[in-house]
């Protein structure tokens, strides 16, 4: 195996692994009870560690160690979960998150600070743990004494004493003597002797039921059985072991202690994948020894040709407590669950996906190109076969899609952390309230979306939401919230960010547009256009600077990153009750469904999950539209934007013109276009630098002729529905066309 | 080796050596005569040295036999071998019979 190959997975398994210790982390401080929680963060660590030792990273191995061992005790219940330990143990996942982060960095050195960090975090841990381990030892030394006291002088009070706590953790042993143990040279009496050696017996009933009266018994025959309580930290191998060789003269059934069987079920038996099957996973958790299995599995087979359920026997022959089988038969599920997912999930490299997916988009180009020379050679056979191909094409673009298809829930949880860090840097309290975390979309625009994201969520926290005093002064509850939501909308994925907060200030923003001279005095403007001025570069009504925001940097830098991905931004806001700023972003980068139309000579493309219908002109609708750019289409007001004209397209307007009405962010328009092509694959293709200036245009494709058309970006469009045709953009069209 | 005498209907039974699986035939036999014979029965443990189950059992046996009689069984003078087979089988409160702790 290559090293460096392994090491690598290792780094992407570690920081998979410490997100998963965040989560639970954060999961415990509301739930600080929650024993799978504790059990999924011990063993994070323990895997982090342990890998760490493969590889010889000693910095990991040494600082992970330290909190394994704090981890350890909390799963063991010697120290309880509080805000303290929490705050801690982020800090230290931080720390190990650093430390793995040297590693990838071929081993870079921790600076000074990160040093004294580490420092300081094994010192709290040391603190955590040496406190506690105090409390510990004292409390066993305690309970030893209490056994002491009650136990060698009268046993038999131990029933009455309430010393439930000491009889309640005990194995159970019983055991029922052959009746030729004797005379094959056995004292059961040894046995028992032997298994006082392995633990405390702590009660012992002798059972002489079977003995006949003196003139029937054979005093050579064993009529004893024992039913026996016994305290031991052995497993039960061991105190099986101890039955070795009475073990065909004697029926011996032993129980584990209930500790015993709370450890197994917290323990999670190591979920590898090979252990499924309920015998073995008892084995494992030393609740049922091999022989013990042996039995059950041979009087399975033979009583009912193995129709009962081996759990079901084994309750039955007091092997194992019921309650065990049912923790069995629960990590049963979960490891078949986990093997199924195992065998569902590959880790595939990033980049050949893209390529597959670039394959994808090429192949969808030369179908078209094929099914266009096909229906041209007018041979229907061959038509009919291009055909077939293409919709198998167009299926193979859906599946390949969709492998880079991720659900957002897993960035969205990543807030939780920050909310938390935030509020108690910020002081105020604040929860995060997620919702559509299964929504879908691209894997590109997950990872670019998560920086515009944190600033909005941050904004919100901290500009948003009002200090206590004034929330209750409104009548809010104390507690703010952020609430991270996403949907899908007409093909576009939409991300909101609202929190309960104040609100924004209409007219201060304003005013203070005004001031700075982004807006006219006296312009007329609506609260969406408004709002959206605290997108400008440089705008901030913030009266403080604060360290996380106010400095009114950033919002123009969400607002870009978010144009980048072909997204729109949008606020909502009402005075005193919150602001939602909403994301609209399409749902992937390379390839969409789109609607071919013509201009002249000139193809356009329009994203068909804007289109919603198309019409033809009217010799009347043209008349008036000529007048004023609008038409009545069934009542409604439909905004016309003739193609020709924005892009400056020369040619006579042919006899009939038709509209495409298409809808953006719930505005609605009508494009006027001279014909309608139909709907058509398109691989995006993203225009040079050249023309990163045009607008209106998102991108270009090649048609199955080999021609290019030209994307619409169709939001742009609505936008400067009123505008006239910018120079620039005529230019970009012709100059497309012109290298087609 | 068991040994048996009557006075005034009281059995007074001394058990000396061993009395295990190799014994306990030859004493089931004495001790059933015994309970036939007598009212009251004294068991002296003092001499034995070895017990294993097979004789623990014979003592249950006869205080079992004697509780079914309505007759006293009474083991006296345990040695030091019988304390422990009685304390491993915890009987001692069930037995009922004082026992005379040994220093330890």
């Amino acid at each position: 195996m290559n090293l460096d190959q392994a090491l690598h997975t290792y780094i992407a398994e570690s920081r998979g692994l410490l997100e998963e210790m965040e989560d639970a982390l954060l999961g415990l401080e509301h739930d600080p009870d929650d024993a799978d929680l504790i059990g999924a963060l011990f063993r994070a660590a323990h895997t982090i560690k342990g890998s760490a030792g493969l590889f010889g990273l000693d910095a990991v191995v040494g600082f992970t160690h330290g909190v394994e061992s704090l981890l350890d005790q909390l799963r063991d219940g010697t120290i309880s979960v509080s805000t303290d330990l929490i705050g801690t143990l982020l800090e230290c996942r931080d720390h190990i998150s650093t430390l793995i982060d040297k590693v990838a960095q071929a081993d870079a050195p921790l600076d000074a600070d990160q040093e004294a960090q580490g420092e300081r975090l094994q010192h709290a841990l040391h603190a955590h743990l040496g406190h506690l381990s105090d409390a510990d030892a004292h409390a066993n030394t305690h309970a030893e004494a209490q056994l002491d006291a009650h136990f060698p002088a009268e046993p038999g009070a131990l029933h009455s004493d309430g010393a439930s706590r000491i009889e309640l953790d005990n194995w159970h042993i019983s055991l029922q003597f052959g009746v030729d143990v004797m005379r094959n040279g056995m004292d059961p009496a040894s046995f028992i002797r032997y298994l006082g050696t392995v633990g405390d017996i702590i009660s012992l009933q002798l059972d002489c039921a079977q003995m006949p009266a003196i003139a029937e018994m054979d005093p050579q025959s064993c009529y004893l059985g024992v039913e026996i309580d016994l305290r031991s930290g052995a497993d039960k191998k061991t105190i099986e072991d101890v039955f070795e060789f009475v073990r065909d003269d004697c029926r011996v059934s032993i129980m584990a202690p209930p500790s015993h069987v709370a450890k197994f079920m917290q323990q999670a038996v190591p979920l590898q994948g090979e252990v499924d099957k309920i015998g073995e996973i008892l084995c494992d958790a030393g609740i049922l020894t091999e022989l013990e299995l042996a039995q059950a599995l041979t009087l399975q087979g033979a009583a009912d040709g193995g129709q009962r359920q081996l759990g079901q026997i084994l309750v039955e022959l007091r092997d194992v407590p019921s309650v065990a089988v049912d923790v069995a038969l629960d990590k049963q599920r979960q490891l078949r669950e986990n093997k199924h997912q195992e065998s569902k999930f590959i880790r595939v490299n990033a980049a050949k996906l893209d390529q597959l997916i670039d394959l994808v988009g090429e192949l969808i180009i030369a179908g078209a190109s094929a099914s266009l020379l096909a229906v041209r050679s007018g041979n229907v056979a061959l038509a009919e076969a291009t055909s077939v191909i293409n919709r198998f094409v167009e299926e193979i673009r859906s599946d390949a899609l969709g492998l880079r298809m991720v659900e957002i829930g897993e960035t969205f949880n990543r807030f939780q952390r920050v909310v938390r860090d935030v509020s108690k840097d910020i002081g105020k309290d604040i929860g995060l309230d997620i919702s559509g975390g299964d929504t879908e979309l691209d894997k590109t625009v997950v990872e670019k979306i998560g920086d515009p994201l944190t600033h909005l969520v941050r904004n919100a926290m901290d500009h948003g939401i009002e200090p206590a005093p004034l929330r209750s002064a409104r009548g809010k509850p104390l507690k703010g919230t952020v609430r991270l939501n996403a949907y899908h909308d007409s093909g576009s994925i939409v991300m909101e960010v609202t929190d309960d907060g104040a609100g924004l200030n209409r007219d201060k923003i304003l005013a203070k547009a005004i001031e700075r001279g982004l807006v006219a005095a006296g312009a007329v403007l609506s609260d969406g256009e408004i709002f959206n001025l605290i997108f400008e570069a440089g705008f901030s009504t913030a009266d403080n600077v604060t360290k996380l925001s106010g400095r009114g940097v950033g919002m123009d830098v969400v607002k870009r990153n978010i144009h980048a991905l072909r997204g729109t931004v949008e606020i909502d806001s009402r005075e005193g009750v919150g602001t939602t700023v909403r994301i609209r972003l399409p749902l992937t980068l390379a390839i969409i469904d789109g609607f071919l139309v013509g201009v002249g000579s000139t193809s356009f493309v329009v994203p068909l999950d804007m289109v919603l219908e198309c019409l033809e002109l009217s010799e009347a609708d043209r008349q008036a539209a000529r007048q004023h750019d609008y038409i009545n289409l069934r009542g409604e007001v439909l905004p016309l934007i003739s193609l020709r004209s924005v892009f400056d397209i020369g040619g006579d307007v042919g006899r009939r013109e038709n509209v495409l009405v298409v809808k953006s962010a719930g505005k609605k328009a009508g494009l006027v276009v001279d014909t309608l092509q139909g709907e058509f694959q398109t691989v995006i293709k993203p225009l040079s630098k050249m023309f990163h200036q045009v607008k209106c245009l998102s991108g270009s494709t090649i048609l199955g002729s080999g021609d290019v058309a030209l994307i619409l970006d169709v939001p742009a469009l609505i936008q400067r529905a009123s505008g006239a045709a910018v120079p620039q953009t005529a230019a970009a069209v012709k100059t497309g066309a012109a290298r087609a | 080796m068991m040994t048996s005498e009557t006075i005034n209907g009281i059995g007074h039974m001394r058990v000396s050596g061993e009395m295990t699986m190799y014994t306990v035939i030859e004493a089931r036999d004495l001790l059933q005569e015994t309970l036939l014979l007598c009212k009251e029965i004294d068991i002296d443990l003092s001499e034995v040295t070895e017990i294993d189950s097979a004789g623990l059992q014979l003592l249950i046996q006869a205080k079992r036999e004697g509780a079914r009689a309505g007759m006293p069984v009474r083991l006296v003078s345990h040695s030091p071998a019988v304390q422990e087979i009685i304390d491993l089988y915890r009987l001692a409160p069930e037995f009922g019979d004082p026992m005379v702790m040994a220093a330890r």
